[in-house]
């Protein structure tokens, strides 16, 4: 990846959280926390991972992707407005009457292939995906963006089983790794440490990267499947809250709609990083 | 029913070169030729029925037209987010195909009997709920699921009525088929307890008593017209299912007759009323014991016609 690459993608992740802090700020429901955390994985992937196109979103060639944790779709919305796929505009309807915006990610968009919500829902269609993708010897991939707290779900972990046992080398499970899930650290409600190990035990290829570091998820990403014949899982240490300095490493910031002088001051942060 | 349902898979999988089948584990030795002869539209997922649900979804977004196979409450209750979430608010093209629909798993046990899935299956939106009564009906509802696009649920009963095809008829989920002509009673059934329902119609037409016995071998769409003429031609309608009472059948046909303003002289919902099907028994001798046998359905014609006959004269 070039300087030029890398800078564009970093600018993306900084419109992103921008976006995204605007529309949440519109009331209804929020989880900026949980959309910061991953803005800049969603940057790298939009930025130049993926291979999709706006104007053929629905091309059988291009790579799918899953939106597993379905409560950070404003960051998706974000990153395919930015990509063209559809009017920017549009992202200030987000939440409101009568929108396609919903606050869990909806399928009903350009670029979404999949609506979630429900967690631990996401692994397991994008295994069906991947699987199909097999059958017919395609060469598109499947990424899915999981949370950590969807990893409590026993349905992640039987799509993890089948991954493994059908090598789906052509599914790559991101992890958002931030450490904190609804109402407390996962540390305190089910500790998924040794995390990368378990994923390593059930067969998947495993990386582990800063999930801020532009340089380091592209470097990872770019070099998928991490083994043959293995699925590959990216477990990205990210904080929640990324990029505003209050909302950062808190749970309170996992549902906190921001408005007033919090939101003021949040776009001051954001803006001081463009 | 179950051999019938594959016999149709594994005679229109080389047509059908998207169709592919996965179970949950389960269907020891009856899948076996179909596994042998199309080993790349089959998939045993493991017993994880969310993961098979979800995995569906993702295989029908590709293209393929897909079954998951599992008996019981295993392939719908289990993973009914999955079922909702993934397959219908995306009008996959899922087709979920329960082996063991009401008690036929008789003495295995209540964990095994799908005595709810009527009703909340056919609350999802976009969903068709496929519940054939006979042989014939299993097979036809099969074959028709394979040229169909969009979420289906096929209940498939290990009893099945007597085959009462005539020449040159053809299955039509939009129809219920009237396998018995009457004006006396109408005896409304789905699934493989339509042949009690055959025979307590023979009985009570040994008493003068002419039944018409209606085939619901579809839940949902419900075939509001025939049944607004049975409510309209006969004294009354009696809904026959293993399955509660709350919300299947009887539910769906009540529903349907109030919005069309038609009403039946009577009406009587037969299935399990707020109870589990916790006695140990074979599929046969639970319906005796739930009352859900020929038997009990004589009863409850002779009763009602008796009451209705009070209030006549």
């Amino acid at each position: 990846m070039s300087s030029a690459l890398f800078s564009a993608a970093k600018s993306l992740a900084n419109r992103i959280r921008i976006h995204a802090l605007r529309m949440t700020s519109l009331g209804g429901g929020s989880h900026i926390g949980a959309i910061f955390s991953c803005a800049d994985i969603l940057a790298v992937l939009y930025g130049g991972i993926l291979n999709v196109n706006a104007a053929a979103p629905e091309s059988s060639g291009r790579d799918r992707f899953v939106l597993s944790k379905g409560h950070a779709g404003g960051g998706l919305y974000a990153a395919l407005a930015e990509r063209g796929f559809f009017p920017i505009e549009k992202l200030l309807t987000h939440y409101q009457d009568g929108s396609d915006l919903s606050g869990h990610v909806s399928h009903k968009l350009p670029g979404v292939d999949v609506s979630t919500g429900a967690l631990g829902h996401g692994l397991s269609i994008a295994a069906g995906i991947a699987y199909a993708g097999k059958l017919k010897s395609a060469s598109h991939r499947v990424f899915c963006l999981l949370s950590d707290g969807e990893c409590d779900e026993g349905s992640t972990w039987e799509a993890v089983l089948f991954a493994t046992h059908h090598g789906l080398s052509n599914l790559v499970a991101v992890v958002d790794y931030n450490q904190i899930q609804g109402i407390a650290r996962t540390s305190e409600v089910l500790d998924l440490e040794p995390f990368a190990d378990k994923w390593t035990a059930f067969g998947w290829a495993v990386k582990e990267v800063d999930g801020h570091d532009h340089e380091a998820l592209h470097r990872a990403l770019t070099t998928v499947p991490f083994v043959a014949g293995k699925p590959s899982c990216l477990i990205a240490h990210t904080i929640k809250g990324k990029g505003v300095s209050f909302m950062e490493n808190t749970v309170l910031w996992h549902y906190r709609i921001p408005r007033g002088a919090e939101f003021d001051a949040a776009l001051a942060e954001l803006e001081g990083q463009s | 029913m179950r051999d019938a349902f594959i016999g149709v898979l594994t005679e229109l999988a080389p047509r059908h070169p998207e169709l592919i089948l996965l179970s949950g584990d389960l269907g020891f030795g009856v899948l076996n030729d179909f596994i042998a002869h199309f080993p790349r539209q089959f998939l045993n997922v493991g017993v994880a029925e969310q993961n098979m649900s979800g995995l569906a979804a993702g295989l029908a977004m590709e293209g393929h037209t897909v079954f998951t196979y599992s008996i019981g409450n295993f392939p719908t209750l289990r993973c009914l987010e999955q079922i909702r979430n993934d397959i219908c608010y995306h009008n996959a093209n899922v087709k979920i195909a329960c082996i063991g629909g009401g008690m036929s798993y008789g003495a295995v046990g209540f964990s095994h009997h799908a005595t709810e899935d009527l009703a909340i299956l056919r609350s999802l939106p976009g969903m068709l709920v496929l519940s054939p009564c006979d042989l014939w009906e299993a097979a036809e509802a099969a074959r028709y699921l394979l040229s169909h696009r969009g979420p289906a649920y096929l209940r498939l009963d290990k009893s099945s009525a007597p085959v009462t095809v005539q020449h040159g008829e053809t299955f039509r989920p939009e129809s219920i088929r009237t396998v018995r002509e009457g004006s006396d009673v109408t005896l409304a059934a789905t699934g493989g307890i339509l042949g009690e329902a055959l025979l307590a119609a023979d009985a009570l037409a040994e008493q003068g008593i002419h039944c018409r016995v209606l085939s619901v071998h579809t839940i949902k769409p419900l075939d509001t017209d025939t049944l607004a003429a049975a409510a309209a031609e006969t004294g009354g309608i009696i809904s026959i299912k293993e399955h509660a009472v709350d919300g299947g059948l009887g539910g769906a046909i009540a529903e349907s007759l109030m919005e069309a303003g038609v009403f039946p002289g009577f009406f009587v919902r037969m299935g399990l009323r707020n109870t589990f099907s916790s006695v140990v028994g074979s599929q046969k001798y639970l319906r005796t014991v739930y009352s859900l046998d020929a038997a009990s359905i004589v009863r409850t014609v002779s009763s009602k016609l008796w009451i209705a006959a009070e209030v006549l004269s």
